[in-house]
């Protein structure tokens, strides 16, 4: 301890209660994109926890592949994970009974399922809000869209029996508090009953197709696709069916909340005046090609990219190369699965040389579109959708 | 066998017992210098680097500006997270502040006392809020030729 001490030039404030076999993180030589099999090209925006994001043009696939998917940790990983034993309870006020399954019973006394679905950090653009927003300044690449492999969440429940009551379900796993406190848990979220027991709200065991990689939730994982990914809890072994809203760890404050009626940026807002994020806005983005293009006078530029809608179906997606002053239709795909991205694209013919902004813009099927600024401040700068913009030059 | 003789035979069985004793606590003490020695080297590679080494004002191991109050922040606000937290984030003396109350409140920071002062003058002065308008122009454009 003393020579780790000597080795970081400062005392291991709380020192006594780490223990012997850790290796405090100014020692540690961990490279995160061999580590958790990340494209070199990812950017590192904290390592303790780790949180990773994507660029857009990384995410050009239409079924995001593992090495470009973000990662959002508000604990550490837990390690020396044995899925042989893993159990996942089911409890809570709400719980007719309390049950515990293995994972082999999840897999073999319930119907599996595949589904394409979208997680995108509830903070994903957060550092473009201003006054600036506390908390990892997520810029465009906090969103992915993989084939999630498991049971239906309302099928577990209802074998456990959900009493008449049951208003919410909240999540337990096995991350580590940041500050070891085995007492505290890192996050302990959920969603509303209705949205648990939609088909595509999953107990997932598989990523695309192979076990869940470890920084992802590995063995077990909710996965409630169009929400803030927060409500995806990753490492699950509990469950709890409540007769309330959950009150688990970053439920409330500013955690994932944002003021219940719009705030003029910077304002103070108390916590009761603040209402969990329920479904993500609209929002599309350009991943091909990547920004700052330069291309010959006269040529076609083919553009593509994804677009989702929360709870809903992007009905229509729009580009504009002269700062929205007009706006063409993009050509647009149906998603595979409700709750998966679509995917858009267009031929710009560019005729005059000079500096150009090609602009993207999602409207879902309410008729809601992506704002072109920073839409409503909120306390942690949350949902940003403003839409995506690539630099292109024509010479 | 004389008394005589017989002492001398227990003597020399003694003396053996205490050549083999000796030899094994030289083994021993041989294997634990070697390894001593190894960790001692091992120490001095890692100190050769001073660990709190500044190069053009940033303190390199987390990134931080070097400027009043920089040890008092890396001690106490880099041990249970990363101070990557800290350089990529910009607030006011208010919003850091806010942020402490935070971590007090829900993540066990303990009591910066005196040191509390100093960490927020710290934060505040050498990362301050940047007026940045409803909407950037779009920064670090790698212009490369699409084929």
């Amino acid at each position: 301890m003393a020579a780790m001490a000597a080795a970081i030039g400062t005392d291991i404030v709380n020192g006594s209660l780490m223990p012997s076999a850790y290796q405090p993180l100014a020692l540690q030589q961990a490279d995160p994109f061999k580590l958790f099999n990340k494209d070199s090209e990812m950017t590192v925006l904290n390592d303790k926890p780790w949180n990773i994001e994507a660029k857009a043009h990384l995410l050009n696939d239409a079924v995001t592949p593992n090495e470009y998917m973000f990662i959002r940790n508000n604990g550490l990983i837990p390690q020396n994970i044995d899925s042989s034993a893993w159990e996942l309870t089911i409890d809570g006020e709400s719980a007719s009974n309390k049950k515990t399954y293995s994972l082999d019973d999840l897999k073999s006394r319930f119907q599996q399922y595949t589904y394409q679905l979208t997680l995108e950090c509830g903070g994903n653009g957060r550092s473009e809000f201003n006054p600036p927003a506390k908390g990892n300044q997520w810029t465009i690449g906090a969103v992915s869209c993989a084939n999630w492999t498991g049971v239906r969440l309302g099928d577990v429940l209802r074998d456990a029996g959900i009493k008449e009551d049951a208003v919410y379900i909240g999540y337990h796993a096995a991350d580590v508090h940041l500050s070891r406190d085995p007492s505290k848990e890192p996050i302990s979220r959920g969603v509303p009953i209705k949205k648990a027991l939609q088909d595509e709200t999953l107990l997932a065991f598989k990523m695309n197709g192979d076990d869940i990689p470890l920084a992802h939730g590995y063995p077990l994982r909710l996965v409630a696709g169009g929400w803030p990914a927060s409500a995806s809890g990753k490492w699950v072994n509990r469950i709890s069916i409540r007769n309330k809203e959950h009150d688990g760890a970053k439920m409330g404050g500013t955690s994932y909340r944002v003021p219940c009626e719009p705030v003029a940026p910077g304002a103070k807002v108390e916590d009761k005046d603040m209402c969990i994020i329920t479904a993500m806005p609209v929002k599309s983005l350009i991943t091909f090609p990547k920004s700052g293009a330069v291309i010959k006078k006269g040529k076609t530029l083919t553009i593509g990219g994804h677009a989702w809608a929360g709870e809903l179906e992007v009905n229509e997606v729009k580009y504009s190369v002269d700062f929205g002053s007009s706006w063409v239709s993009c050509q647009l795909s149906k998603p595979t699965n409700r709750l998966a991205w679509q995917h858009f694209s267009a031929a710009i013919p560019l005729d005059a040389t000079g500096y150009y902004e090609i602009w993207a813009k999602a409207i879902d099927s309410e008729g809601k579109a992506q704002p072109m600024v920073l839409p409503g401040w909120n306390p942690k700068g949350y949902l940003n959708n403003a839409c995506h913009r690539i630099a292109i030059k024509v010479v | 066998m004389t008394n005589h003789k017989r002492f001398w035979k227990r003597e020399r069985a003694a003396y053996r017992v205490l050549i083999v004793i000796c030899a094994a606590v030289l083994v021993v003490a041989i294997i634990g210098v070697y390894f001593a020695d190894k960790s001692d080297e091992e120490y001095v590679a890692v100190s050769e680097e001073d660990p709190n080494r500044i190069e053009n004002g940033i303190h390199l191991r987390t990134g931080l500006v070097e400027a009043e109050g920089l040890m008092e922040t890396v001690t106490n606000c880099t041990s249970c997270h990363s101070a990557k937290l800290l350089t990529q984030n910009r607030l006011s003396k208010e919003g850091w502040v806010s942020a402490i109350r935070w971590m007090q409140e829900t993540q066990n920071l303990w009591d910066l006392g005196d040191n509390e002062e100093i960490i927020v003058n710290y934060l505040a002065k050498n990362y301050p809020p940047e007026s940045k308008g409803r909407r950037e122009n779009i920064k670090k454009i790698n212009w490369y030729e699409l084929q």
